[in-house]
């Protein structure tokens, strides 16, 4: 009897349908691009995905105010496949380029799409002083632990113990948590989710598009290609299984003033065995955001 | 371009062959089980993702969401919709 509920049931094939299909974020994207270069069962395409669907439906900015700027690595090309006003911007400075756009243009949205390598190895200066200064900005950062792009070195993200290219017995240093450096520098809004949970992510990310200030958004993404296979992970379902395992929702109250609790825990041999997940941080009564105090100044000295 | 309809609740799945890659995420996490691999290789040489089973269908939209080359999606039936209303 099994066996026989498992047959290919193709009756349902409908030859000529009365309308043509489309995505729903068909009209978002970039034709000539799709299909991504990214490897089968990548997080990335996921939060391309979720960050569509969070500017179409969850948040009523108009499309012709939203910016997307990127950096360089996988995450980088997110721009090049999204069909909205952008910028490719250079290794580890998409964060100064969103700033000229914000100050110049206030009413634009500015959404820095990019990764772990690029907004926090080489961009870490420019990510903590937009965050000090309270930009108007929304920052999704795509957390895969490792360098992918270039082969799989081990990134300020790869965990200890983990093993990389670079790191052939398991890392000795100690990783960033980088809700943690987001919100000790000043960030207003902080909020981190797996890929695995798509609709909790792209809500978050449609709260940051709609909060006034600097708003930090970390995935936690797969890369099986480099990081699953030399840590035996198995493949991207497997990962996806592990955080759906792994992922522990928490929100203000949970952490106190305790933000350790926040780590990312990971053992040899098994793999991530606890995610806090969840908003972490949302300043209801928002400092004024750094274009407005600019209008401000020029007012006083007029 | 491969589409299915629902016997019963009308709606639509589409699987754009062109665009998956094969890395089986909407078959493993779909509740139902309704997806599986195909037989056929696609022009890039991977063995696509088909609805194999559409009868089982709950419409949770775990594929679409799952899917990260936008290549498995819900079609909605608006006109049967807007009737039963």
């Amino acid at each position: 009897m099994a066996e026989q509920s498992k047959k290919i049931d193709k009756s349902t094939i409908i030859e000529k349908p009365i309308k043509e299909f489309q995505h729903p974020q068909e009209s978002l994207l970039r034709k000539k691009a799709i299909p991504t270069i990214y490897c089968p069962g990548c997080g990335i395409g996921t939060t391309i995905n979720a960050f569509l669907e969070a500017i179409s439906k969850y948040c009523q900015i108009p499309h012709d105010q939203i910016f997307v700027v990127s950096g360089i690595g996988c995450t980088g090309r997110a721009s090049g496949y999204v069909n909205l006003d952008g910028f490719h911007a250079i290794h580890g400075r998409a964060i100064p380029f969103a700033s000229g756009v914000e100050i110049a243009k206030p009413p634009m949205k500015p959404v820095i799409i990019s990764g772990d390598g690029d907004l926090f190895s080489i961009g870490l200066g420019h990510f903590a002083h937009a965050a000090r200064r309270n930009i108007d900005m929304t920052v999704i950062c795509v957390n895969n632990a490792i360098y992918g792009l270039t082969g799989g070195q081990d990134a300020p993200t790869t965990p200890v113990g983990a093993k990389s290219r670079t790191t052939p017995y398991g890392k000795i240093s100690f990783p960033f948590n980088l809700s943690h450096i987001a919100i000790a520098n000043g960030a207003t809004f902080c909020a981190r989710y797996t890929v695995y949970e798509y609709v909790q992510l792209s809500k978050a990310i449609a709260r940051g598009m709609n909060h006034q200030g600097f708003s930090f958004i970390e995935v936690i993404s797969n890369c099986h290609v480099h990081f699953g296979r030399r840590n035996n992970l198995g493949d991207a379902i497997a990962m996806r299984q592990m955080f759906k395992k792994a992922r522990k929702r928490m929100n203000e109250k949970d952490i106190g003033l305790d933000i350790h609790k926040t780590d990312i825990i990971f053992e040899a041999g098994k793999g991530f065995t606890k995610i806090p997940t969840g908003i972490f941080l949302e300043e209801r009564d928002e400092p004024e955001e750094f274009s407005e105090r600019i209008i401000d100044a020029y007012e006083f000295i007029k | 371009m491969e589409v299915h309809q629902h016997p019963e609740k009308k709606h639509y799945i589409i699987t754009d062959e062109s665009r998956c890659k094969g890395c089986g995420l909407c078959i493993e996490f779909c509740p139902k089980d309704c997806l599986g691999y195909s037989v056929e290789i696609n022009e890039k040489g991977w063995r696509v993702s088909k609805m194999h089973r559409m009868k089982d269908c709950i419409k949770c939209y775990m594929c679409e969401r799952m899917c990260p080359d936008f290549a498995i999606f819900i079609g909605e039936n608006t006109k049967e919709e807007g009737a039963k209303d």
